[in-house]
């Protein structure tokens, strides 16, 4: 009972600092995700979205709405966990971890639900923006909550995997540049692959993001381009392959102990 | 007694092969106030760093006051509370914070953890700077930043890897002072340094690690004991060309009004003074030309060389 309580207080500890870290910077955390998406509303919603016409049965603006909350989502939790537990691992300070009676478990979690939290703050911040361009109904509330919250928790496993193995602050850049944003861009955000030929079609299938981006635009819009029981599936083989490779890594201490 | 930390084969071989630790033994007991020392590279935060779970040990077995620490890891580590060489702490945040959040770690409820920490950070002379972020303390205070940050959980056991490095001698002495305190309170304290006067000050027991093994394990008194000669400074009123002959007493010029002289213990200083009156020499102040322990530190490691050497 006192193992289960320590380890509670621990949790909420790293959970509250990191949530505390990430709204001190908000210039640098949560307003730029605001203002950039605000630029894709205007530009492909509005000036060119009125061009395009209708996608799948619904406006443009409509239709990529949910596609831009996801890549927000998935970028802000990235990225929140690789740069918060790489700067913790920099200035040595994962130290003060590793020396308490903190299990490996607790350290993830604290760390990823971190990553969590600024994933859903960003995509809520998103998601009432879009408000002041078209009108959301949300179709499958629990179905939509369920993909966003998963989806970031995957991300922000992958960050943490990506800070356990950088050894500059250039390292945790590369994935989001390279990997993450050209995944997320040829996820479904702004077109249905139906729109594709055969071959990219099939090729787009084994990018996780797609399906990711489909089963949230299928919880708020009610249209996905691939089934939603794949998509979950999916999600949660990914969510469990990558807590099981990040609890290892701290375990055995890679990149944190000799 | 339950020793408050027991060593048994200890071995480390790091991942490019150099091999830090080659099998050392070594028992704390409860209470006792215990210095390691040694050469750089000799082991000393290698030790450290497996006892505080930093490094991983390649073999051998550890106890903190009878918990191992391959089957009870966390009880062991609750036992602990680690003072580091290096600032190991966030540079953005607040003082107060770093304590709070390090008592939480530790199962702390948030409310207990900031009665503790504003003990501490008064104790320790940081209350005023309690809502800086630590990059802007100075070296002595982000020194004691880290004292405070490991007594927060009230640790039996608090491990000081050189905690007086770059500080002045006034803080350095107050940090002494608080050190006797919170041993004389029960707290086993084990402490590297470089400052052997530190650790002839304040330890009762001493280790020498040298090359990855323990070379000397006992009593601060009893090493003490074990030095028969020391070199002894006499700042004299007349001026000198060449060392004077003393008759017994070996003496060297170190410059025109400074003899280093060697006293062997049995000897003492009787017949010196009497043969310094007798040959007109006017001495003005007297000194040790180096502390006991390091003249001992020094011929051990020098020892222990050349039985490696041979």
């Amino acid at each position: 009972m006192m193992h289960w309580r320590s380890s509670w207080i621990a949790f909420t500890t790293i959970l509250f600092k990191e949530i505390k870290r990430f709204t001190r910077i908000w210039p640098q955390t949560l307003l730029p995700p605001g203002i950039v998406m605000a630029l894709y509303f205007v530009i492909f919603g509005k000036m060119i979205g009125s061009r395009i016409g209708e996608m799948d049965g619904f406006a443009y603006i409509d239709y990529i709405v949910p596609g831009l909350i996801m890549m927000s989502v998935i970028t802000n939790s990235y990225s929140n966990v690789a740069s918060s537990f790489f700067s913790t691992k920099f200035q040595r300070s994962i130290e003060e971890l590793m020396v308490a009676p903190v299990s490996p478990h607790v350290i993830l979690l604290g760390y990823t639900l971190g990553g969590v939290a600024r994933g859903l703050a960003v995509g809520l911040i998103v998601t009432l923006m879009s408000l002041f361009f078209t009108r959301l109904q949300v179709q499958h509330v629990g179905l939509t909550i369920c993909v966003v919250f998963f989806t970031s928790l995957v991300f922000s496993l992958g960050g943490f995997i990506n800070s356990v193995f950088a050894r500059t602050f250039d390292d945790i850049s590369i994935v989001p540049t390279f990997i993450l944003t050209p995944l997320t861009y040829l996820g479904g955000v702004f077109y249905s692959i139906h729109l594709l030929s055969p071959f990219w079609q099939g090729l787009s299938m084994i990018n996780p993001i797609l399906h990711m981006v489909n089963a949230f635009r299928y919880g708020i819009l009610g249209v996905s381009d691939i089934p939603i029981a794949t998509a979950l599936i999916i999600m949660a083989v990914f969510t469990v392959a990558l807590y099981s490779l990040s609890y290892w890594l701290l375990v055995r201490g890679t990149g944190m102990r000799q | 007694m339950t020793a408050a930390i027991r060593i048994s084969g200890l071995e480390k071989t790091y991942a490019n092969g150099m091999r830090a630790l080659k099998g050392i033994d070594l028992e704390v007991r409860e209470g006792d106030f215990f210095a390691l020392l040694g050469p750089n590279g000799a082991g000393k935060s290698t030790t450290i760093g497996i006892l505080s779970s930093l490094v991983n040990k390649s073999a051998g077995e550890v106890s903190i006051f009878g918990h191992n620490i391959d089957t009870d890891l966390l009880a062991a580590k609750r036992c602990i509370g680690v003072v580091p060489q290096e600032f190991n702490f966030s540079q953005f945040e607040k003082t107060m914070d770093i304590l709070v959040n390090q008592a939480g770690y530790y199962g702390i409820p948030h409310r207990e953890a900031k009665v503790k920490a504003e003990q501490y950070l008064k104790r320790l002379g940081l209350w005023e700077k309690r809502d800086v972020p630590s990059r802007m303390l100075s070296g002595g205070m982000k020194r004691r930043l880290m004292i405070a940050r490991a007594l927060i959980h009230e640790p039996k056991l608090l491990i000081l890897d050189e905690p007086t490095a770059g500080v002045d001698i006034e803080i350095r002495r107050s940090m002494w002072q608080f050190l006797q305190e919170i041993n004389a309170q029960g707290i086993t304290i084990v402490l590297t340094t470089h400052y052997l006067e530190e650790a002839e000050q304040l330890c009762k027991h001493i280790a020498i690690i040298d090359q990855g093994q323990i070379i000397h394990n006992t009593s601060m008194r009893k090493l003490l004991n074990g030095l028969h000669v020391e070199t002894f400074l006499f700042d004299c009123a007349a001026s000198f060309e060449q060392a004077p002959e003393i008759a017994d007493y070996p003496c060297e010029l170190i410059d025109e009004h400074t003899l280093a002289v060697q006293v062997d213990k049995e000897q003492g200083m009787n017949d010196l003074f009497a043969e310094l009156s007798r040959l007109g020499i006017k001495v003005l102040s007297m000194r040790n030309k180096s502390n006991r322990l390091e003249e001992l530190f020094l011929m051990l490691v020098d020892e222990n060389a050349e039985k490696g050497a041979a």
